[in-house]
């Protein structure tokens, strides 16, 4: 017999290494927090610009997280990810009209009831899209990169145009609900009322999924099929059915997100998708391809940053993200928190 | 104890272009330990691995409990009662050692008579129950995977390697677990390269080369076989 | 002496043979063959995008690494030709010093990217290239002060290379011999010459090895290559020539602007004539950018004919209209990619491999 490995290795000093090192990229968010009221200077505007980067990252994040799990689970790249994020926002705001006299009157419960049933109808039918999807678009690549990533992006230009063809070739402009429009001032500080609610929705969201994932059999199924989905099926579980069912939860979050991130730019374009994944791969990239935890991490620096760097000069907005990513990799070149694959 | 566990017949296993398992025949009786030898590369992890159904059998086909499952996917064969512990031991290592059992037991939560002998097999891992399995050390990772097969009744026990690369006082712990195991009248399809521990635990063997099962008998005539041992397998096997 | 020159990679197939003679022919006595401004325009971009097409296809085709800054690197060739014209004057000084610059930035830039994304895996590339491509994009629209923004760039080229210039008084079988002339001819040679030492690189010991990783990178690996490194220069190659495509662009536009070199729809088109034409076979990508070219020239006019036809039917008219291009692009993208994932050249070829 060759050497074994150690019996009773030092367990206490391993734990706290790795919290650690788990901890560190959650501290970047406060650090970020205090170089940007440096750099800005003004509390007043430095708040407001914090909670709206907050609000940004929490809407990124719901568009990030299927994708992330998608990937994570079954190694598959999905380009068209966008898609459900454009027709959620379209399904979403169609609704939104419909709903009018709710979304006019002076009401917050009638506003929010408006807004709810806009994110469940956008949720409903970008998850029913997602399930297409996985069947008629990624379904027959499972297994090559290449042409995963080709197809998807085929797929994604498909639903684009289908968009354009069902509700025009325009943008469409909305108003918010009623009671979600102008600003709660404290003080000198105002925040726009909406960004508290996408800060509130995405703090619910983020908590339940770490609820589902920590707590329910399912969510141990998906976390333990991200790192081994073999062992997984050797445990006597179907990897497929777990795999089709993450894929349409995160389609139906992102379409969610796209409905918030509609109301919270006051415009849809049927583009939109295409232009969120940018940040969506940014995030996902230095949160760690397959990781919760870090796409949530990622998604509020970079809605932190994007924000920050949006005030103090416009034009390096979208580069500074990139700068962010740039910085990340060199530090992790993996991401913040890969997800280790036990092969 | 008439008709076999598991039945091979003509098992054709192709990875890539390469023709692993070339007319794999084996029968796996009820209630005994049967012990599949060979030298590295003869095809006994992918025997076990289709049986499990990670890779599809060309041709041939697998019997198990007297129903065909050569078609079926890896978890409708677990339902059907299988159990596998895989060579590379496949520990979630993200997840806690209790969600790992957690896991096991896919009919529900874990029984609680099982997991005071699991625990009683091995104390380790009551220690470090709330612990993530990354932290654990090679032979604690190995002591979780057989104590995950272990965690529901399974017909047939497939384990690959169990006592690979382990200090000498865990080759004992895990003997003694799966001894354990045969004692409660277990089946189990066991792939092992020490050959003390094969002996101490096999009733009947199979030996491999090339893809197919060259020769099987009762563990006492190999044992005692010298000639025989070197003649199948090539070299002589240690015996500690 | 003709395999020589195709660096001993002939077609290998008659009709394909057939094809690309025809292509050659076509494009080198274009402005004889086929009279008028459109056609030159045509013949024109055929050559440039056959020439950027096949500089994706040396990355796509060659190293199975997908990319979505081709037309970044193309874009930075056409700036690079339209701001040195501008800050340094009409001359070709000015082509020159924005030709090498785009392209020596171009390769820099990819190498830099490469360097961030292959050293981990692969599909980071796919990722990184698309947010790093947009946000140049966005960057390119905003700094107008620098790139004219939105509206880009119009600038002056040697006037030997205009209309303006004339070099016979006489008509040449019908057509006037003038700067326009000279500047197709410019083009067209250029491409040519590029196309050949495309093939050179990829039928080159190197082109060798970079196929084998295509195939089995661990392998390769595991052989001794180390397959990073021939990674990043394969795309920074690639990157080079798409600038000098981009350069080629402007020098015959005499205008560049976002949606003529940036613009994401254009990454599409280079996608498609690639995985039509058939992938890892350059030849495959001078059939797709012609095929591409053409239909997008002249079959829109088609489809825009067809809607008058379909008028009054429910959806018909938006599905079949102009705008609505993109979409059986999109169509037609998936389809080829999951039947007919070797392309026109791979079907050509198939009956004798």
């Amino acid at each position: 017999m060759s050497a074994a490995p150690d019996h009773n290795p030092t367990f206490a000093e391993v734990t706290l290494m790795q919290r650690l090192d788990k901890a560190l990229p959650v501290l970047l968010i406060p650090l970020l927090v205090v170089i940007g009221l440096l750099a800005i200077g003004n509390p007043s505007s430095w708040l407001t610009l914090t909670v709206s980067g907050l609000a940004m990252g929490m809407l990124i994040f719901a568009m990030a997280s299927g994708f992330t799990l998608v990937f994570g689970l079954m190694d598959v790249i999905n380009f068209g990810h966008g898609a459900f994020i454009s027709v959620g926002a379209f399904v979403g705001v169609s609704v939104l009209a419909w709903l009018g006299t709710w979304t006019e009157a002076p009401s917050l419960m009638l506003n929010v009831l408006a807004v709810l049933f806009a994110g469940i109808a956008a949720m409903g039918i970008s998850g029913l899209l997602g399930w297409g999807f996985e069947r008629v678009i990624v379904q027959p690549v499972y297994g090559a990169h290449l042409k995963q990533i080709l197809v998807t992006m085929g797929g994604l230009i498909v639903v684009e145009q289908m968009i354009h063809v069902i509700w025009g070739p325009n943008e469409i402009f909305i108003n918010r609900p009623e009671m979600l429009k102008g600003a709660i001032t404290f003080g000198a500080v105002a925040i726009e009322k909406f960004r508290l609610l996408a800060v509130a929705v995405g703090l619910i969201l983020f908590v339940a999924m770490r609820l589902v994932l920590k707590r329910t059999k399912i969510g141990l199924i998906v976390r333990a099929g991200v790192q081994n989905g073999e062992m997984v099926q050797a445990l006597g579980y179907r990897l497929r059915l777990v795999f089709i069912g993450t894929f349409i939860a995160g389609s139906a979050l992102a379409g969610l997100g796209g409905v918030l991130w509609a109301l919270y730019q006051e415009v849809v374009t049927a583009g939109m998708g295409e232009h969120m994944m940018v940040l969506v791969f940014i995030v996902v990239i230095i949160g760690g391809l397959g990781s919760v935890e870090g796409a949530f991490i990622g998604a509020l620096l970079v809605g932190l940053l994007q924000n920050y760097v949006a005030f103090l000069e416009p034009k390096l907005a979208l580069i500074s993200n990139i700068g962010l990513m740039t910085a990340i990799l060199l530090w992790r070149p993996q991401g913040m928190l890969p997800v280790v694959k036990a092969k | 104890m008439s008709d076999p566990i598991l039945r091979l017949s003509g098992l054709y296993t192709d990875i890539a272009q390469y023709h692993i398992l070339q007319g794999v025949d084996l029968e796996v009786p009820r209630g005994q330990v049967t012990m599949l030898l060979g030298r590295n590369g003869v095809g006994k992890t992918t025997t076990l691995r289709s049986i499990i159904g990670h890779w599809q059998a060309r041709a041939g086909s697998i019997t198990f409990d007297g129903a065909d499952v050569t078609a079926l996917p890896v978890a409708s064969r677990v339902k059907a009662g299988m159990g596998y512990v895989p060579e590379d031991m496949g520990i979630f290592t993200d997840l806690t050692v209790e969600e790992n059992m957690r896991l096991a037991a896919r009919s529900g939560p874990l029984d609680a008579a099982r997991l005071e002998w699991i625990f009683g097999a091995f104390p380790a891992l009551k220690t470090f129950w709330g612990a993530e399995a990354g932290n654990l050390s090679g032979g604690q990772k190995q002591m979780l995977s057989i104590a995950r097969v272990m965690a529901e009744e399974r017909k047939l026990y497939l384990i690959d390697e169990p006592t690979k690369g382990l200090a000498p006082a865990i080759v004992s712990t895990m003997s003694r677990a799966l001894r354990d195991l045969k004692e409660q009248g277990a089946s189990i399809l066991l792939v092992e390269q020490n050959f003390a521990v094969a002996r101490a635990l096999g009733d009947s063997v199979a030996v491999m080369d090339d893809g197919k099962i060259i020769w099987t008998g009762e563990m006492a005539e190999l044992a005692e076989n010298k000639a025989l041992q070197e003649q199948l397998m090539g070299l002589s096997m240690e015996v500690h | 002496m003709l395999t020589k020159l195709l660096s001993g990679d002939s077609p290998r197939s008659v009709i394909l043979s057939a094809l690309l003679i025809a292509v050659l022919v076509c494009l080198a006595f274009a402005p004889f063959l086929f009279p008028g401004v459109r056609a030159l325009e045509t013949a024109a971009t055929i050559c440039i995008f056959i020439v950027l097409a096949a500089s994706y296809d040396l990355l796509l085709g060659y190293t199975g690494i997908v990319s979505f800054a081709h037309t970044m690197f193309f874009g930075l060739g056409a700036y690079g030709v339209a701001l040195a014209s501008t800050h340094m004057g009409r001359g070709f000084d000015a082509l020159i010093v924005g030709t090498v610059a785009g392209a020596v930035l171009a390769a820099i830039l990819a190498a830099v990217i490469g360097l961030f994304s292959l050293r981990v895996r692969a599909i980071f590339f796919a990722m990184i290239t698309l947010a790093v491509a947009s946000a140049v994009a966005v960057l390119v629209s905003q700094m107008s002060g620098l790139t004219g923004g939105e509206d880009g760039l119009n600038y002056k080229i040697p006037r030997e290379l205009t209309p303006a210039f004339k070099l016979m008084d006489d008509k040449l079988f019908g057509v006037r011999v003038n700067g326009k002339l000279l500047n197709y001819y410019l083009v067209f040679l250029a491409s040519f010459a590029l196309v050949l030492v495309m093939l050179r690189v990829v039928n080159s010991p190197f082109g060798r090895v970079l196929q084998a990783i295509r195939e089995n990178d661990f392998r390769a690996e595991a052989i001794g290559y180390h397959v990073v490194t021939y990674r990043i220069i394969a795309t920074c190659l690639s990157a080079a020539i798409a600038a000098l495509a981009g350069s080629l662009y402007a020098i015959w536009l005499r205008y560049v602007g976002p949606d003529t070199t940036l613009s994401f729809e254009i990454m599409l088109d280079i996608l498609l004539m690639v995985v039509i034409g058939g992938m890892g076979t350059i030849y495959g990508a001078i059939l797709g950018a012609v095929l591409l070219v053409l239909a997008q020239n002249y079959l829109q006019d088609l489809m825009e004919g067809a809607v008058p036809a379909v008028e009054g039917l429910p959806l018909l008219p938006e599905l079949l209209s102009p705008e609505r291009w993109l979409l059986w692009l999109g169509i037609l993208f998936i389809l080829s990619v999951y039947f007919f994932p070797t392309g026109i050249v791979g079907r050509l070829r198939k009956p004798r491999a």
